[in-house]
C-alpha cells in the first residue's frame, strides 16, 4: 500500500502570526509542521505497519523551511519525502494550493491513499482536502475519527455537528483526520538519524508541468485585500470574588443585555 | 445584480436551522434580485413552518432538489447544486458553515469555478465583487477577501447577522430540481448516520449564549448546566473535560471542534489554552470564572472573575432567576 501524506508548514500557533500584503508571514522561523498533519502521518504509519507492507511519501508545498515539515515526517517513520517550492507559489489560495498538492501527488504515482489534517492551524479553511479528492478525482472521507482499509475499501467514522457517519470508499481515496483519531508518536533518536538518509525530492512548477498561471497570486480566485490584528478588548474588568462575584456576573449580564 | 442561492439547512424532521434565517437576511443585502433557496431532500421534506417561515424571510422559490445519490455526501450535493446553480444562473451561493457545507463548497467551487471563502462573519457587495470579512489565526487577526469570480460560494458562521424578516413576505413557490450523480460521486458510500438526539438545549454552533465548562469543574457540569439553562443557552466544553470523558467529544469547543461565535460565551475553569481561544475567541462578550489568577482566559475576556466556579454560578443563576421574577 502507497500512502501519501500531505503536510503543511505553518506558524507556530504559540507565536506571533502575522499576515502581510494578504499573505501569512512564513518566514518568522518559529514555522512548524501543522499539529493536526502529525494525526495524518500517524495514520498512516499505522496503516502501513498493519498491513506488513507499504510505503509513506510525505508531500509539502511552501517556502524553502517548509522541507522542514517533511523531515519531521520522515523523522517520524515516513520513507520518502517531496518538497514543491517555487515563487510562483506564493499568495495561493485554498484551491490555488490543491491544485499543486494534486500534482505532487499524482507524480508521487501509483497512490493508494492521501491522508491529510482536517485543517491548516493558520487559514483553518477545511478546503484542501475535500479540493484536492477532487482535483485527483478520487473519493474523499474527510474528518476521520476512526479509519481502517480492507479488501481495497476504506471506511471512515466521523462526528458531525448533529450526527454521526459511516462513509465508505473504494481505494484510492482521499482521508482527512481528526485530532481525536490518534495520538501521534515522537520522532525517536534511531527516526532522526535515519531520517537524514531518506531522499527528498524538490520540485518546481515546472517539473510537475503545472502551468504558474493556475496557481499563486495570478491564479488565486480569492484575494485578501485587507488584514489587521483584532483590535485588543476595551473597558476590561477583573474582580475577585469577595462572596458578590456571582451577582455582580448577572448585573453585568443584565446591563450589557445578555440576559 | 445577479440572484442569490442559499442552501436551507434542516433538520431531520424538516424544520430549519436557526442559521438559515441569517443567510437568507444576508442575501436580501446582497442582491435587488430574487432569493432561492436549495432544499436538499435527503429523507425530510420541507415542512409547512418552515415554508411559511422562508416565505417570511422573502425566500420566491424553494428548489426541491433531489439525486439519485446520496445528498449526505458532499461531492453528490455538490454536483446537485452546480446543477441548479446552472439552471437559476445565480451569482452568488450562501451556505452555513458547517463541516458537511465546507466539503460540499469546495468541490461546488471547483466545478464551477467559483472562488470560495469559509467561515464568514460579514459579506457585502463593493463595486460589483463580494467582499467577505473574516477572522483567522484563532479570532486574533480580521481580513477582508474579495471573490475575483463572476461565482461565489460563501459560508457564513452563526451569528454574524442579525436575521430579521422582509419587508414583503412572500409565498415561496416550491420547484422541483431532479438530479443525476455522477459515478464519480456515487463511490462514496453513506454507510450510516446517526442523527444525535435532541438536548433540549440550542445548538452549540450556532447559539447565541455559550457556558463552557474546563478542567475547573472537576467533571461536574451540573452548575454549567444550570446557568446555561437560566440564560438559554448551550454548554460547551474545553479539549480537558471531553478527554476526561466528562461530556461527549460533540461539547468540544476548539480549532479542530465546534467553533463558536455566540454574543455571550461564559468560561467557568476554563484556563484559555490557544486551541481553545481559537474556537471562541470571535464571541461577542467573554467572561471567564477562574480560580487561577493567571489563567489566559482573563487576558481577552471582558468580565473576569477570581473565584470558585461553584459558588459563582449558582449564585449568578439565582440572581438571574430572582431579576426575572
Amino acid at each position: 500500500m502507497k500512502i501519501v501524506v500531505c503536510v503543511k508548514h505553518v506558524p507556530d500557533i504559540q507565536s506571533d502570526r502575522r499576515i502581510a500584503d494578504g499573505r501569512t508571514v512564513r518566514d518568522g522561523g518559529d514555522g512548524t509542521l501543522n499539529e493536526l498533519d502529525e494525526n495524518a502521518l500517524e495514520a498512516a504509519l499505522a496503516l502501513v505497519e498493519a498491513a506488513g507492507e507499504g510505503e509513506v511519501v510525505v508531500v509539502t508545498v511552501g517556502p524553502d523551511d517548509a522541507v522542514d515539515a517533511v523531515r519531521k515526517g520522515l523523522q517520524m517513520g515516513a520513507d520518502a519525502g517531496v518538497h514543491v517550492v517555487d515563487d510562483a507559489v506564493a499568495g495561493s489560495d485554498a484551491l490555488g494550493t490543491a491544485r499543486v498538492l494534486a500534482a505532487a501527488v499524482a507524480r508521487v504515482g501509483e497512490v493508494d491513499l492521501v491522508v491529510t489534517g482536517m485543517a491548516g492551524l493558520d487559514g483553518l479553511t477545511s478546503l484542501v482536502p475535500s479540493a484536492l479528492a477532487a482535483l485527483l478525482d478520487v473519493p474523499a472521507l474527510p474528518l476521520a475519527a476512526t479509519l481502517e482499509v480492507d479488501a481495497g475499501v476504506v471506511r471512515v467514522t466521523r462526528n458531525l455537528d448533529h450526527a454521526t457517519e459511516v462513509l465508505e470508499a473504494p481505494l484510492p481515496a482521499l482521508v482527512s483526520v481528526t485530532d481525536q483519531t490518534n495520538e501521534p508518536r515522537y520522532p525517536n533518536f534511531k527516526g532522526i538519524m535515519s531520517a537524514r538518509k531518506k531522499p527528498v525530492e524538490t520540485l518546481t512548477l515546472a517539473d510537475l508541468g503545472l502551468d504558474a498561471a493556475l496557481v499563486g497570486t495570478s491564479g488565486a480566485w480569492t484575494e485578501v485585500l485587507e488584514s489587521a490584528p483584532r483590535p485588543a478588548r476595551e473597558d476590561r474588568v477583573l474582580i475577585n470574588d469577595t462572596g458578590d462575584a456571582g451577582v455582580r456576573l448577572a448585573a453585568f449580564l443584565v446591563e450589557n443585555q445578555l440576559a | 445584480m445577479s440572484d442569490i442561492l442559499v442552501l436551507l439547512d434542516h433538520t431531520a424532521a424538516g424544520a430549519l436551522r436557526a442559521p438559515v434565517r441569517e443567510l437568507v437576511t444576508l442575501a436580501r443585502t446582497l442582491t435587488d434580485g430574487a432569493v432561492h433557496g436549495a432544499w436538499a431532500v435527503d429523507g425530510a421534506e420541507p415542512d409547512d413552518a418552515a415554508l411559511a417561515e422562508l416565505g417570511a424571510l422573502g425566500v420566491g422559490t424553494v428548489h426541491r432538489l433531489t439525486s439519485d445519490g446520496d445528498l449526505h455526501v458532499a461531492a453528490v450535493l455538490a454536483e446537485a447544486l452546480a446543477s441548479l446553480v446552472a439552471a437559476t444562473g445565480v451569482g452568488t451561493v450562501l451556505a452555513t458553515s458547517s463541516f458537511e457545507n465546507k466539503e460540499a463548497a469546495a468541490h461546488l467551487a471547483l466545478a464551477t469555478g467559483a472562488g470560495v471563502v469559509t467561515d464568514a462573519d460579514a459579506v457585502e457587495r463593493v463595486d460589483g465583487r463580494l467582499v467577505v470579512g473574516k477572522t483567522v489565526f484563532a479570532g486574533t487577526w480580521t481580513t477582508r477577501t474579495a471573490v475575483r469570480t463572476p461565482l461565489a460560494v460563501v459560508t457564513l458562521k452563526a451569528n454574524s447577522v442579525t436575521a430579521t424578516d422582509a419587508p414583503a413576505p412572500a409565498a415561496p413557490q416550491v420547484v422541483e430540481h431532479a438530479t443525476t450523480a455522477s459515478a464519480g460521486a456515487l463511490r462514496v458510500r453513506l454507510v450510516s448516520r446517526t442523527e444525535r438526539p435532541a438536548t433540549g438545549r440550542p445548538d452549540l454552533g450556532s447559539a447565541n449564549v455559550v457556558v463552557v465548562g474546563g478542567r475547573g469543574t472537576e467533571g461536574d457540569f451540573t452548575q454549567v448546566e444550570e446557568l446555561a439553562d437560566v440564560l438559554g443557552g448551550a454548554v460547551g466544553a474545553t479539549r480537558v473535560a471531553t478527554d476526561e470523558g466528562w461530556i461527549g467529544h460533540d461539547a468540544q469547543i476548539g480549532q479542530t471542534g465546534v467553533t463558536v461565535s455566540p454574543r455571550l460565551y461564559i468560561g467557568a475553569g476554563v484556563s484559555g489554552a490557544v486551541h481553545h481561544r481559537g474556537g471562541m475567541q470571535a464571541s461577542g462578550t467573554i467572561v471567564a470564572v477562574n480560580s487561577d489568577p493567571d489563567a489566559p482566559i482573563f487576558e481577552i475576556a471582558d468580565l473576569g472573575i477570581v473565584g470558585d466556579l461553584r459558588t459563582v454560578l449558582p449564585q449568578a443563576a439565582a440572581e438571574l432567576r430572582r431579576l426575572k421574577g
